[in-house]
């Protein structure tokens, strides 16, 4: 069992969990996810690894309730456990081979959206550790709706917000902003990565490839063990078919096959829609 | 006298009505049964069974125990070489092993090994007899890396000899492919997996869920910092291949392993669980061997048309010939013969259909299998809203990438000599992940053939 340390509520539905792993916080490293079974009957739900700290072996997710598994993770209380939580799975962000040299004469841009953001900071940390510069955009449909902006105000070098109603930062979407900075502002950057939906992750994709900006993307494919076994999370690059979960998570991002890449994700979608449907009515959730 | 009796038929559930559910399709001998079916065991002086056995077990003394009604004495003679006789008993080949050696079989039906095995072992679980003698610890520790068979049969042999033994598993449960793989209505996992694993926690063996070895843990952390002296690897052959077709990744596709575990691991088939699992209407499996046949009739009774679809003729079906039987008498449709080219998908990109060619028997191919031919202008296509593909597995290549020194061939099989040794010092392996798959029974053999080449090196270290 895996004691929740601590939990907060960061944005409507999101919930940040802190949670006692300490072989997988020994482990993990930036772009790494997790496996997470809430009880005995819950899905094996993948997530990505949002911090993890090796001192006191916890490591941190950040969770939005959309199906019935997640609904019940962000139920839980602090000192209660979930079932599993196996990790850390994948392969780490390439960039932690480049030398300390390499990272001081790159210019990174980072683009996250929605629960996205939170994967995204622990990569940021360790560039910004290892010296490299780092900018970043954050993007939501709203303010309300922004998660990481403080932690992610510390450790990037800039930190730009965007609002799809303007209520913060930019007006638009996140590609909007890459527009700006790289066409009006005139910024340079070596590599991009872009965390979130998988639609933004398209976009953002078609965007930096104008600019023939190398583009990384970490997918959220549907998977069940995570470990290569079911091939669930079969995803198109380069025309090869490759496994998310063993040879990813994440790829270059202009080899992705998106279109078949999200009509993927949305296989089980009615199936999983009626098992909340159920615990809602069962009144799992004390509605 | 003995072989003048008929091999005593074991009960079953009906065809019609076990399709519809996931009680087990077996319902094994009674005591009386047993007793009678082991009175036509001739007690061979050379018994070619036991040759036959890759585990070795006493056959014809633990039969001769079971005819004289002594079924605690019959566990503790199957003890000494198997842990999981109730297991064994049901998934074992021995139509190609023990009974299939069996002298009583040239003139009538062998006897009944297998269904004798599971009787005495789900005799000895019932009646909580399964007393295994453990050595006094001896202070030495062995990692042990998968629950599965080989694994277990590893764990099992070491513990009794007096090691410490850990067993890491990447899943949230032990067992392995017993747990995941096999179907509830061939190997029930409550009342069977879970119980006979749980004589080996009887044992002293620890078990530690939820541990990627490779990614959570190294071997070599394991070796170097968690003071253990020995690793044995029995990882099995658990990524699934795929045609390479045209269409296979519509929505619709999914590999055997993805259906299957949904299935027995998650329980997607029980409403009160959240795993979902899409069966359609008309179930197409893809493979002839044991996984595809477990697949095809898991959907059946998930209220699917399924049909397998298999490129070679009924004779070359890998499949335990029980299991095609038992498919058959379910409502099982079989397309011998036939041959996937591509999978068609409608406009929202889910399957529809597949394509396929008639094939004919050519020359013999290196398997000695006549080799499958495609039949010019043969194309067909077959209607359904689910493919399930079951061509095979192989080991996953992660614990060769995270260890130095641990090779592995062209197949991505951990090369090990014949008594498991790897090129890396202190790390054993057996079963599929040496292997490629193959059964149960030859992966406790290698697990056990492993325990002793771990005893020795520890000893002589």
């Amino acid at each position: 069992m895996f004691k929740i340390l601590e939990k907060r509520l960061l944005a409507d539905n999101i919930y940040l969990l802190r949670i006692e792993a300490p072989r997988v916080a020994q482990s993990a490293l930036p772009g790494q996810f997790v496996i997470v079974r809430v009880d005995e009957r819950g899905e094996r739900v993948p997530l990505t690894i949002a911090d993890f700290d090796k001192s006191d072996g916890s490591v941190t997710i950040v969770v939005q309730a959309i199906g019935a598994s997640t609904r019940k993770m962000c139920e839980m209380a602090e000192g209660e456990s979930l079932a599993d939580f196996v990790g850390p799975l994948g392969n780490p962000s390439a960039f932690i081979k480049m030398s300390d040299e390499e990272l001081q004469q790159c210019h990174f841009l980072f683009v996250a959206g929605g629960v996205g953001t939170a994967p995204v900071y622990p990569q940021v940390k360790w560039l910004h550790e290892h010296g490299a510069k780092v900018d970043v955009i954050i993007g939501a449909k709203t303010s309300s709706m922004l998660i990481y902006t403080a932690e992610m105000a510390r450790v990037a070098t800039n930190l730009y917000i965007a609002t799809d109603d303007g209520s913060e930062g930019f007006k638009g979407m996140v590609t909007g902003k890459i527009d700006e900075l790289i066409s009006a502002e005139g910024k340079h950057y070596d590599e991009c990565v872009a965390i979130g939906p998988m639609i933004m992750m398209k976009f953002v994709c078609l965007t930096t490839a104008k600019y023939q900006l190398h583009t990384t993307v970490s997918l959220n494919a549907l998977m069940v063990d995570g470990t290569g076994m079911c091939g669930a999370c079969r995803v198109s690059v380069g025309g090869k078919t490759l496994f998310t979960c063993v040879d990813g998570p994440e790829f270059d991002g202009h080899q992705v096959n998106f279109d078949e890449a999200m009509r993927r994700q949305s296989m089980y979608r009615t199936a999983e829609q009626q098992a909340d449907e159920k615990h809602k009515k069962c009144k799992c959730y004390g509605e | 006298m003995a072989n003048k009796i008929p091999r005593v038929k074991v009960r079953e559930q009906d065809a019609l009505l076990r399709a519809t559910n996931f009680e087990e399709v077996c319902f094994g001998y009674d005591a009386g049964e047993a007793m009678l079916e082991a009175s036509r065991c001739l007690g061979c002086k050379n018994p070619r069974c036991v040759a036959a056995c890759p585990v070795g077990i006493d056959i014809p003394a633990f039969i001769h125990q079971v005819a004289e009604g002594n079924f605690a004495e019959a566990s503790s003679i199957i003890s000494r070489d198997s842990s999981l006789p109730s297991i064994c008993g049901r998934v074992c080949p021995q139509e190609t092993q023990c009974e299939g050696s069996c002298i009583v079989g040239i003139k009538s039906e062998p006897v009944a090994i297998g269904k004798l095995e599971r009787f005495v072992g789900d005799w000895s679980l019932e009646h909580n007899a399964k007393d295994v003698a453990v050595a006094e610890p001896n202070g030495r520790k062995v990692a042990v890396v998968g629950s599965g068979p080989a694994g277990l049969a590893c764990a099992s042999d070491l513990a009794k000899w007096g090691y410490d033994v850990t067993i890491f598993e990447a899943l949230h449960k032990v067992g392995g492919v017993l747990v995941y793989g096999i179907p509830e209505f061939r190997l029930p996992k409550e009342k069977i997996v879970a119980r006979e694993i749980a004589t080996l926690s009887n044992m002293g063996v620890k078990f530690e869920c939820d541990v990627v070895v490779g990614r959570t843990i190294t071997i070599d952390r394991l070796l170097d910092e968690e003071g253990f002296d020995a690793v044995f690897i029995g990882s099995g052959a658990g990524l699934p291949r795929f045609m390479g077709i045209e269409g296979e990744n519509l929505n619709g596709v999914v590999s055997a392993n993805e259906f299957l575990t949904r299935a027995n691991l998650m329980r997607a088939f029980d409403d009160d669980y959240d795993t979902p699992i899409y069966v359609g209407k008309r179930v197409v499996v893809v493979g002839g061997g044991n996984v595809a046949m477990d697949a095809v009739r898991t959907a059946k009774r998930l209220g699917a048309e399924a049909t397998i679809v298999y490129r070679r003729s009924e004779t070359e079906l890998p499949a335990r010939q029980e299991e095609v039987h038992h498919a058959k008498e379910e409502g099982i449709e079989f397309r011998m013969l036939t041959n996937p080219t591509r999978v068609i998908g409608d406009e929202r990109g889910w399957v529809k259909a597949i394509s396929c060619v008639r094939m004919e028997l050519g020359e013999p191919d290196e398997s000695g299998r006549r080799s499958p031919v495609v039949v010019d202008g043969s194309d067909f296509e077959v209607e359904c809203d689910v493919v399930i593909m079951a061509l095979g597995t192989s080991p996953n290549p992660l614990l060769k990438q995270t260890t130095a020194g641990l090779e592995t061939n062209r197949r991505g099989c951990i090369v090990a000599d014949e008594n498991g040794a790897t090129t890396r010092e202190g790390v054993f392996a057996g079963g599929d992940v040496v292997t490629g798959a193959a059964t149960v029974i030859l992966a406790m053999g290698a697990g056990r053939k492993a325990a002793r080449a771990i005893d020795e090196y520890i000893k002589t270290k």
